[in-house]
This record gives structure tokens, C-alpha cells and sequence, in this order.
């Protein structure tokens, strides 16, 4: 498992104040939304959030969401091409 | 006064000082030296609320959900109870909090709850509610209003029931009663008992 992924699990716990998960219980390729861990729409504004503080990437259009959200993998990817720090 | 006469306290809440009581029977009673963040999830532990959404919200929303779970459980009630709620404070720890966040990048989460009311929406979530609500900011607890109001919502007969009480929540400083009003119980739902209700524990 990769740093990026797994400091990007550690973060969207510790920003979405998912207590009750750990890094473990979490799939590079879970859902974020819907059934995988449940994330609302408050969560993908503070995932929005994430990005433009910890890696620079700041979304105009909140629909970037839809395609980048879908999992840690697709999370990873999206910053590792985009990331301006 | 005589319109009360038909509805009851039938369970009644109060989260003070580190401690819980349910009917003024001590159901929890933590440490006093642990800080209220600790006091918010310790309970929610302890008391197996079971409910993840929980840690997302402010603590305005944590003590009411805290209070309603422990208040409603066991209990009968239907989708139209009401809920009638008071505080002093309004949403002021979100709000310094959030005002603090501008700072920087504003918390989209931090934000939907810089308004009081948001607690009756998430007890209304939890419980499935579909009912009157209503949130007064009031200088003090003031038991005339609490009655005076839900009386006026359960003779008109949109709701069997009220959870009515106060969530005041300043400075980490917490004093929750929250009560459920129904037809059923031994204690008259009148103005001096919502005041003995919440005296206990404030003296």
C-alpha cells in the first residue's frame, strides 16, 4: 500500500471525524459513498477541502467530486497528477 | 393550568456536571476532571449509542442526541412527536469555532451546524420524526414557555407526544433537561414540575 493512500485514509478519518473506522478497515477500491463507508454530501464538500489544503488541487466545479471521490485508488490517482504540493 | 391535567412527564433527562440522570436516577457518572469533548464520547461509549453520525456533529448535536437516545429508549412514541426546545446560548461554541475557521479554508462541516435548530433536524433523523419542532432562545430556562407550547401542540392534536427541554451549551459548560410528554406517567406535565425537573442538579 502506498504512503499517498494510506495517509489519505488517516486523513479522511481524522477530517470526517469517522471514529469509529480505523485505516484497516478501509479498501483502496471500498466506495466512499453510497454503501462503502457512507459518506454524505457534507463529507465530499470537506473532501474538497482535503485537497485545496493538503495537496493544492482546488476544484472550481464540485462535480470533479463525482469522478474523483469513487474510492482511495481514484482519490491517489487524481492527486498524483494534479498535486501542487 | 387545567389543560394540563391530562398530559404527564412520562421520562425525563438531565446531563450536568459530568453526570446523567434519567427520573434523577444516576445512569452514568464520569470523572469530573475529563473535559467535555472526553465527557461527549466516554458517554457515548458507555451508554452504546450505537450511532456513528454522532461524531460528526457539534456538541450542541451531541448532547441532544445523547439526551434523546437515553430519554426515548424503551419508550412508546409515534413519528408526529413533537419537539420544543430552549437554550440561552444558541449555537455559540459552533459559531466561535467557525468564525475561527476563516481563518484559513471554512469547514463545510463545521458550518451546517453555526445554527441552534440544527439539533431538532438531527433528532428528527435519528428518530425518523416527521412532527412540529421549534427552538427558543430564551434569557433562562423558562418552564411557562415549554408548557405553554407543547400544550398548544398536543391539544391541537398534531402530536401524542413532546420532547420539550433545554440544551444550553457556552464555553464547553453544559446543562441539558429534556423531557417526554405524553398521556402516559404519574407526573403532571405543569410548570412546577418542568421547574423541579430542572432544578435538581442546578442547586
Amino acid at each position: 500500500m502506498s504512503d499517498l493512500r494510506t495517509e489519505l485514509k488517516q486523513s479522511i478519518i481524522e477530517q470526517l471525524n469517522l471514529e469509529e473506522l480505523t485505516i484497516e478497515d478501509i479498501d483502496n477500491d471500498d466506495s466512499l459513498f453510497g454503501d462503502g463507508l457512507g459518506l454524505d454530501s457534507i463529507d465530499a464538500l470537506e473532501l474538497i477541502v482535503l485537497l485545496e489544503k493538503d495537496y493544492g488541487i482546488k476544484l472550481t466545479d464540485p462535480n470533479q467530486g463525482k469522478e474523483i471521490f469513487i474510492s482511495i485508488n481514484k482519490m491517489a490517482e487524481y492527486i498524483e497528477s494534479h498535486r501542487t504540493k | 393550568m387545567d389543560r394540563a391535567k391530562n398530559h404527564f412527564i412520562t421520562n425525563s433527562i438531565r446531563i450536568k456536571n459530568e453526570e446523567i440522570f434519567l427520573k434523577k436516577d444516576t445512569i452514568l457518572s464520569l470523572d469530573s476532571k475529563i473535559d467535555f469533548s472526553q465527557f461527549l464520547k466516554d458517554s457515548y461509549k458507555k451508554l452504546a449509542l450505537n450511532y456513528p453520525k454522532y461524531h460528526k456533529m457539534d456538541s450542541l448535536c451531541k448532547l441532544g442526541i445523547l439526551g434523546s437516545t437515553v430519554l426515548l429508549r424503551g419508550q412508546d412514541f409515534k413519528a408526529n412527536t413533537a419537539l420544543v426546545l430552549s437554550n440561552a446560548s444558541s449555537s455559540h461554541d459552533v459559531d466561535i469555532k467557525h468564525m475561527q475557521s476563516m481563518e484559513s479554508i471554512v469547514s463545510p462541516a463545521v458550518f451546517v451546524y453555526t445554527l441552534p435548530n440544527i439539533v431538532l433536524g438531527e433528532i428528527s433523523i435519528k428518530y425518523k420524526l416527521q412532527s412540529e419542532n421549534v427552538f427558543f432562545i430564551e434569557d433562562k430556562f423558562n418552564a411557562d414557555l415549554l408548557v405553554d407550547y407543547s400544550e398548544t401542540i398536543l391539544n391541537s392534536g398534531k402530536a401524542l407526544s413532546v420532547v420539550c427541554g433545554w440544551i444550553e451549551l457556552k464555553n464547553d459548560q453544559y446543562d441539558v433537561l429534556l423531557c417526554l410528554v405524553s398521556n402516559n406517567g404519574e407526573i403532571p406535565f405543569t410548570k412546577e414540575n418542568l421547574e423541579e425537573l430542572y432544578r435538581f442538579e442546578n442547586e
